[in-house]
């Protein structure tokens, strides 16, 4: 369960940027989070994930499964993140991005191989390991990048405007891709979206950022 | 400010401070002593200002002086005139400036020697039509006005200037601004000295007065290129410095004092003529003239010359180094030879240079790793006084404070070799850190976000990530550093003591000697080493990521 309790984000010196938010996303719920550019949804993603400038300052709290993460780096709050943008490594194939993401624990190397090769396959992209990222169409990218967060076993998913740059055959299939598999592992995932229809796909509750 | 990362900017901040900051203010402190009496090795310890009387009792000082002023001033203000026309009119010599670039002032000035010299290639080109057999009785090198010296300095700094100013190009409309005054009725070359140059010059005001400092304290350029009797003045400095009698000591420092603060009058002055052009300029732009018949290539031409002449004087230094005769007044030479290369006395010099180049490079990248990895994880930006520990060096004329760095590190037992590689990082690492830090800055946040997303955690995604998204200008700022190193001379003939023999030592030493063969060798390798390094950083990224297509965007950064 991933919960806001009476968080409000201000930059320095100046206004809080929305009124204190209270939320809670159970496993497997996909909430949605709207409001006007500017308001601060992007900042709300980053203060959840840990990487929020100390341009600002964050009053409230964030728990994941009763756990403040608030005390937590980034690294440590196993929140994953996905961006309008795939952003895969460039220097990296597609199997090592997903390669980058998989916990660690898994071992030995055959195994760790094995659990990429299934995430590549669940992708539709069998056969892509050695791949260069750049030659991946739209599409693929945003599904390996999926994979590779899911490969590190976040317990919460933070979407920011992630179909956005999808044209819009693509964009439902992607939506529908992502939204089941954070279902079908549990996981709570909070998008962030301008588009109505993102909002309605995921069939969970729609917050309006005031 | 974040928590983050204290310790390794602690690490940081320790590491520059005691091997930066101090040591310069140790080196112009000890100067400073030394130039009002108080120098305790040679048995001096009064306080006075007797040094100044015995400076400017020296024979020829206010020529010195005088030469110091006017090649400096000229040479930088050639230099930036080339360039703005160059940029303007003919931008695409900017390919041509690699191995100018590269190049280290002294192998440049060697060739450039061999191009002027009385029995230089352009005198054997005149020979048949001016009848001369034997070469010209004409002081066309080590000219009394120090004009080969300005030549040398400008043949070196435009190509430099020119690179900042296509750098800062990149970041206004200039096409936009030129179709906009071309509708306006104004001439390309209106809009480039109107519109562009204003907003263009006060982002490279700080190379300008890099290369103004530097133009008016070198001193193996001005060895090669200037004047004798009386040299410039850091040339006079070096000389007394390195005086049988230590009594000259005194003297020197006083005069590495008015050499320090020759420059800062010279920059004021400059600072002003700024302000009164700027003046003027906005005067010009209110007369609403368009300009029609306004051209940039009266300036341009000379400017693309020299930029040639640059360039085959380093043919020039290749061809002396395989020459086997060469007579007066023949083009090439009669035949070629290995002999000069298979006597080695090159190799020890050049296996120095590489070792120091190396050495100096690698402390200094990682150095400027930590600090900017220290940078990123605080979510700092760079403090006022980081950026001036880190310009210091770079403004201040070397021998202002390498004697009075000397004193320190012989009262620290530093032997040679580790003193030249402290005193040579003083000039690398500014140098590799300022060329890195524009390229980290950039780096896309939210890969390294998407990265911490992941689980991994500050130290993988600096060895995972930054650096290979970095490789390219990683290895550009490697290739700098080495080219800086391979050039420093005064840091390695003072720390070195005459010890540490490096190509750049050797080339100035052979220079003023009568066998060209030998010096043209050190000049070559000296020109080589850079060039080599900088082919490499262009080749080796493509080469490692020729399998990923979007690192062709980080190589080209």
């Amino acid at each position: 369960m991933l919960e806001l309790a009476a968080l409000s984000i201000t930059p320095r010196g100046g206004l809080p940027l929305f009124a204190p938010l209270t939320l809670a996303i159970p496993p497997g719920e996909v909430c949605t989070l709207m409001g006007p550019s500017g308001i601060g949804k992007s900042t709300l993603l980053d203060a959840i994930g840990g990487h929020l400038s100390p341009d600002f300052t964050l009053t409230g709290d964030i728990r994941l499964n009763g756990q403040s993460l608030l005390p937590l780096p980034a690294e440590s709050r196993r929140v994953g993140l996905m961006f309008q943008e795939a952003l895969l490594f460039p220097h990296l194939s597609v199997g090592d991005n997903l390669a980058f993401g998989l916990d660690p624990a898994v071992k030995p190397r055959a195994a760790r191989r094995a659990a990429i090769e299934a995430a590549l396959a669940d992708a539709g992209l069998a056969g892509f390991y050695s791949r260069d990222p750049a030659t991946l169409s739209g599409g693929q990218r945003a599904r390996a990048a999926l994979m590779r967060a899911l490969l590190a076993k976040p317990r919460a998913l933070l979407l920011d405007e992630p179909f956005s740059r999808l044209d819009a055959s693509l964009r439902a299939d992607i939506r529908r891709f992502t939204f089941d598999h954070a279902r079908a592992e549990a996981i709570p995932t909070l998008l962030v979206t301008h588009d109505a229809s993102d909002a309605m796909a995921t069939g969970g509750p729609v917050h309006h950022l005031a | 400010m974040s928590r983050a990362g204290r310790g390794l900017r602690g690490v940081v901040l320790v590491t520059t401070l005691a091997g930066f900051a101090l040591p310069i203010l140790a080196g112009l402190g000890l100067t400073a002593a030394a130039a009002f009496g108080y120098l305790p090795a040679i048995g001096a310890r009064t306080v006075s200002t007797q040094a100044f009387s015995q400076l400017f009792a020296q024979p020829g000082l206010a020529e010195s002086l005088r030469l110091t002023l006017l090649t400096g001033l000229a040479s930088t203000l050639l230099s930036l005139i080339g360039a703005c026309a160059l940029l303007a009119h003919a931008p695409r010599v900017t390919r041509l400036l690699p191995p100018l670039l590269a190049t280290p002032h002294a192998a440049l000035a060697l060739g450039l020697a061999f191009l002027l010299s009385p029995s230089g290639w352009i005198a054997r080109l005149l020979a048949p039509l001016a009848g001369w057999d034997t070469p010209p009785p004409l002081a066309t090198v080590n000219d009394p006005l120090g004009l080969a010296l300005t030549l040398g300095l400008v043949a070196k700094e435009l190509p430099f200037l020119l690179l900042m100013l296509t750098a800062a190009q990149n970041r206004l409309p200039v096409r936009k601004y030129l179709t906009l005054g071309a509708a306006l009725g104004h001439s390309a070359a209106s809009v480039w000295l109107k519109v562009i140059l204003p907003q263009l010059y006060p982002l490279i005001r700080l190379p300008v007065f890099i290369v103004l400092a530097y133009a008016m304290s070198v001193v193996d350029m001005a060895l090669i290129l200037g004047p004798g009797q009386p040299p410039p003045l850091a040339v006079a400095l070096t000389r007394w410095f390195t005086d049988p009698d230590p009594a000259m000591i005194l003297p020197a420092s006083a005069g590495a004092l008015l050499l320090v603060a020759l420059i800062a009058a010279a920059i004021a002055a400059w600072l002003l003529a700024e302000r009164g052009l700027a003046r003027l300029g906005l005067l010009w732009l209110r007369r609403g003239q368009r300009n029609r018949h306004l051209s940039l290539a009266p300036a341009a031409l000379p400017a693309a010359v020299l930029i040639g002449a640059g360039l085959f004087a380093l043919l020039l230094l290749a061809l002396w180094a395989f020459a086997f005769r060469w007579s007066f007044p023949d083009l090439l030479p009669q035949s070629l030879t290995l002999r000069g290369w298979m006597r080695g006395q090159w190799a020890a010099p050049a296996l120095t240079t590489l070792a120091l180049a190396l050495a100096t490079t690698t402390l200094s990248l990682l150095l400027a790793i930590a600090w900017l990895e220290g940078e990123d994880r605080g979510h700092l930006p760079r403090a006022r006084w980081a950026t001036a520990l880190l310009l210091a060096p770079l403004l201040l004329p070397q021998i202002g404070f390498l004697f009075g760095l000397n004193t320190l590190f012989l009262r620290l037992n530093l032997a040679p070799l580790p003193a030249v590689i402290w005193a040579q990082m003083l000039f690398v690492f500014p140098y590799v850190l300022l060329t890195l830090s524009d390229p980290w800055r950039a780096l896309d946040p939210r890969q390294i976000r998407a990265a911490a997303a992941l689980g991994a955690g500050p130290l993988r995604r600096l060895l995972r990530i930054k650096l290979p998204l970095l490789a390219a200008p990683l290895l550009s700022a490697a290739a700098l550093g080495i080219a800086v190193s391979t050039a420093q001379f005064l840091p390695t003939l003072f720390m070195g003591a005459g010890r540490v023999p490096t190509l750049t030592t050797e080339a100035v030493a052979l220079a003023s000697g009568a066998d060209r063969r030998a010096a043209a060798i050190s000049g070559l390798l000296l020109a080589a080493l850079p060039l080599l390094a900088y082919a490499l950083a262009l080749s080796l990224p493509p080469l490692i990521f020729r399998h990923r297509r979007d690192m062709k965007a980080h190589s080209d950064a």
